[in-house]
């Protein structure tokens, strides 16, 4: 694992620590140096910000899905706000435009957002380090993209644990903001494909792809994933294919695994 | 639709369910996995996982695209590998797929 590598120790702390901006735990009695400083809040808020332009054009979506709803722009900014979901944000307004009741409308958004606690989990080998407050505080502002961003940082050694946090509150501001707009703009918007916004969310897994890469050893676990999220988006509703391809990959690992 | 500002009870409540399984979520995993102590086959497993997400999430996504798409992936695949430059390779991502699309 990452945490075993000696060139994972980098010079973060010293940074974090000479601006003074140290705003919560830096590391536990184990001497890890996971930090949580506002360098890292502020390194994941400008490298967060292009990944947050593409998921600010489905904001909009989001918010003329939501007008359209009967939500009003108070309405969907504050569900914007509290919830920050985009998959189940979206399917939930279409629910709710269906009169479908509260409490169904509920329990598919906590279907949707399931593959949350993976993310949340791949989190943990860095996230346990910093203070609960910091860390149950972070996970708030985890979307699938700046959780993406934050992975492929820590695994590269970076040890600014308070990157979902910066790269979170950017997105996070872009959503609220693109929410109000597309409330407000009703249809005029039109479809963010046209600017190839519908791509910037591929591209970006992508590009993680290409850094979560680890050779030989990658190649079951991930044609376990994609053939198994393949043939569960045929079968499944929803986003359970991210779920248990996602399994399936970490269970081939398991298995092949060797002492 | 009322005013910009109206905030309907019953709306409110949808959103604070909503808030409350969403947080539940996204804190759930880090916290579960914080109370058992997990083995060395199961930490070998949590290694691959974000790989595995991210591998799952793209597999479908690519599959339901056309050629625009495809072309794209491998563009911006290439230019990851080659620079490792996030902004660059979203560029080159969207640039791709916006190009192929007047052409296809």
């Amino acid at each position: 694992m990452a945490e075993t590598d000696p060139s994972t120790e980098r010079a973060t702390t010293d940074r974090g620590s000479r601006d003074g901006a140290t705003t919560g735990s830096t590391g536990s009695s184990e001497g890890r140096d996971v930090t949580f400083t506002l360098a890292g809040v502020r390194e994941g808020f400008v490298t967060g910000f292009p990944v947050a332009i593409g998921v600010a054009g489905y904001g909009i979506v989001f918010g003329v899905l939501a007008g359209r709803a009967g939500l009003s722009v108070a309405e969907a900014g504050l569900m914007s706000a509290t919830v920050l979901a985009g998959a189940a944000q979206l399917i939930a307004v279409e629910l709710w435009a269906d009169s479908v009741p509260a409490v169904t409308v509920i329990a598919t958004v906590g279907i949707v957002n399931l593959r949350y606690l993976l993310l949340g989990a791949a989190l943990r080998p860095w996230f346990r380090h910093l203070s609960p407050r910091a860390a149950y505080g972070s996970v708030f502002f985890t979307a699938d993209e700046n959780w993406a961003l934050t992975i492929a940082r820590l695994r590269e050694g970076s040890r600014r644990g308070a990157f979902l946090l910066g790269s979170g509150l950017v997105l996070w501001l872009l959503w609220i903001a693109a929410t109000v707009l597309g409330v407000t703009a009703g249809d005029l918007v039109g479809d963010p494909a046209q600017y190839g916004l519908d791509f910037v969310v591929i591209a970006l897994f992508l590009t993680l792809a290409a850094g979560l890469w680890e050779g030989r050893e990658s190649v079951q676990p991930w044609l376990a994933a994609a053939g198994v999220a393949l043939a569960a988006n045929a079968v499944l509703p929803g986003e359970w294919y991210v779920i248990v391809g996602a399994f399936a990959g970490a269970g081939v690992r398991m298995v092949t695994h060797d002492g | 639709m009322g005013s910009a500002l109206a905030l309907d009870p019953a709306v409110l409540t949808l959103i604070a369910g909503m808030a409350v399984v969403t947080y539940a979520t996204k804190a759930g995993g880090l916290w579960l996995v914080g109370r058992v102590d997990l083995s060395e086959r199961a930490e070998a497993g949590l290694d691959v996982l974000p790989g595995a997400v991210v591998v799952a999430f793209v597999a479908p996504a690519l599959a339901n695209g056309g050629v625009p798409e495809w072309v794209a992936a491998a563009a911006t695949v290439a230019v990851a590998r080659k620079t490792g430059n996030l902004l660059l390779s979203l560029a080159v991502g969207v640039g791709t797929v916006l190009a192929v699309r007047q052409v296809v």
